[in-house]
């Protein structure tokens, strides 16, 4: 196998971790104000959060080819700031890639928080744990499942991720082309070796991390009891 | 149909219908795209291709008729920066460009052109760390037209569709600085017997549909020029 093609692997690992670190960080507070909120906005904040799983990723892609525009305010201070347009570069599929797995990640952790976790708190509460301490020492520990669950389907929903990418990305080689885009490129020139090699490893990889999830679900319970 | 000549084929459609009185059914699709299909048994009568490998292709499988292969338009290149009033061939000379946008050079004849003519220039270094690709020709004038790259290559045709006000400045690139962007039609198998197809496919060869692909941002196959 030629060597772009692991270049475009490489390139896609990277944006799958960054991605899952940031939705990591961003997903877990906003999770857990979901499994504890009574607000009357909880549905549509839930159905905001699920949009990426129904909508085609070119609707997402075309709206955030718009919005990263220079031409438009956000992209705008992009450019002000940093020198360099949004769209086609990392971190502009960094921004696509956690929108659009974003549900991948919340949805996991919102259950793993709700029910017996919260009934925990509440006991924890009782015995006058401080909330914080509560999280770290209860609420984790019981949500280990939920977490596994949550960040490998971030990490392998990202891996997979085409639309988008192809999208806002622009196929620069090392920043934005990604192994699907450079599968895709394969295909249409009719480069069917390297799309073969290319696509078996990302499929291996993909069964893997899931077969890994559910191997872990099998021995962990929901929620772990303490 | 490929997608680039979407709106001329509309304009000519109107005008075939109007003369013929027989109605069209137009897919649009990237010509590889429209290859697979028709490979696989697409529905189609008659392929406009924006290249010739694909309707030679057919022919060579047995899928197309090799007498009615023809070129039906030879693509126009435009250099184009819709935010400025002017874009003239010393534009690529600017050194402040942060985004340059261009066809994937293996997937799309008018990116192939492109970098030909970047080469002829010697600007490919240069730009190279600003290139971004569409896709398509088509993805390539999104890019361009949402402000996402500020110049880039796209098809005259594309320009030419625009309202004038939203045209901004563009550089018809004359046809001698780049190999012809050829785009060949045939009649495929499924189609020989449909009169419609043929009489299209004759329309098609007439002064006035030349005519109207010529406006549309077309070398005339026969040696035409724009404007």
């Amino acid at each position: 196998m030629s060597l772009p093609d692991l270049t475009a692997l490489w390139l896609t690992a990277r944006l799958a971790f960054v991605t899952t670190l940031v939705l990591l960080v961003f997903g877990t507070p906003l999770a857990w104000w979901l499994a504890q909120t009574r607000s009357r906005f909880k549905p549509a904040i839930e159905a905001i959060i699920a949009l990426p799983l129904v909508l085609p990723p070119t609707v997402l892609g075309f709206y955030l080819l718009i919005a990263m525009s220079p031409n438009a305010p956000f992209g705008e201070f992009w450019m002000a700031a940093t020198g360099d347009t949004l769209s086609f570069s990392f971190t502009g599929l960094v921004i696509g890639s956690v929108i659009y797995s974003f549900p991948f990640m919340i949805q996991p952790l919102q259950s793993a928080f709700e029910g017996p976790v919260q009934q925990a708190m509440r006991t924890a509460a009782s015995l006058r744990a401080s909330r914080l301490d509560a999280f770290f020492s209860v609420a984790l520990p019981m949500s280990v499942r939920g977490f596994v669950t949550a960040t490998v389907l971030s990490f392998a929903h990202t891996l997979g991720e085409f639309g988008v990418v192809l999208m806002v990305g622009g196929n620069i080689p090392d920043r934005t082309r990604v192994a699907s885009i450079e599968i895709y490129e394969n295909v249409e020139t009719l480069n069917y070796g390297d799309a073969h090699a290319l696509s078996l490893i990302l499929l291996i990889i993909s069964f893997i991390t899931l077969f890994c999830v559910f191997l872990f679900n099998k021995r962990f319970p929901a929620h772990v009891r303490l | 149909m490929a997608t680039n000549f979407k709106t001329t084929l509309e304009k000519l459609e109107f005008d075939f219908e109007a003369r013929s009185g027989y109605a069209l059914n137009i897919v649009s699709g990237s010509t590889g795209k429209l290859y697979a299909q028709i490979i696989h048994g697409a529905p189609y009568d008659v392929f406009l291709a924006a290249d010739q490998v694909r309707p030679e292709r057919l022919v060579q499988n047995g899928a197309a008729d090799s007498e009615s292969r023809f070129t039906y338009a030879h693509g126009g290149l435009a250099l184009w920066g819709p935010s400025r009033s002017e874009v003239t061939p010393d534009t690529l000379w600017e050194i402040d460009i942060a985004r340059f946008a261009l066809a994937n050079p293996d997937l799309a004849p008018y990116g192939a052109a492109s970098l030909q003519l970047l080469e002829r220039y010697e600007r490919v270094e240069l730009l190279e760390p600003k290139f971004v690709y569409g896709e398509s020709v088509g993805q390539t004038f999104a890019f361009i037209r949402t402000g996402n790259a500020e110049l880039g290559f796209v098809a005259a045709s594309q320009i030419l569709a625009l309202p004038e006000a939203h045209r901004g400045g563009y550089w018809l690139v004359p046809r001698q600085l780049h190999d012809p962007i050829a785009q060949d039609a045939v009649l495929l198998n499924r189609g020989v017997d449909n009169p419609v197809a043929s009489a299209f496919l004759t329309y098609l060869r007439s002064d006035d549909a030349k005519e109207i692909i010529r406006e549309s941002g077309y070398w005339n196959a026969y040696g035409d020029w724009v404007e």
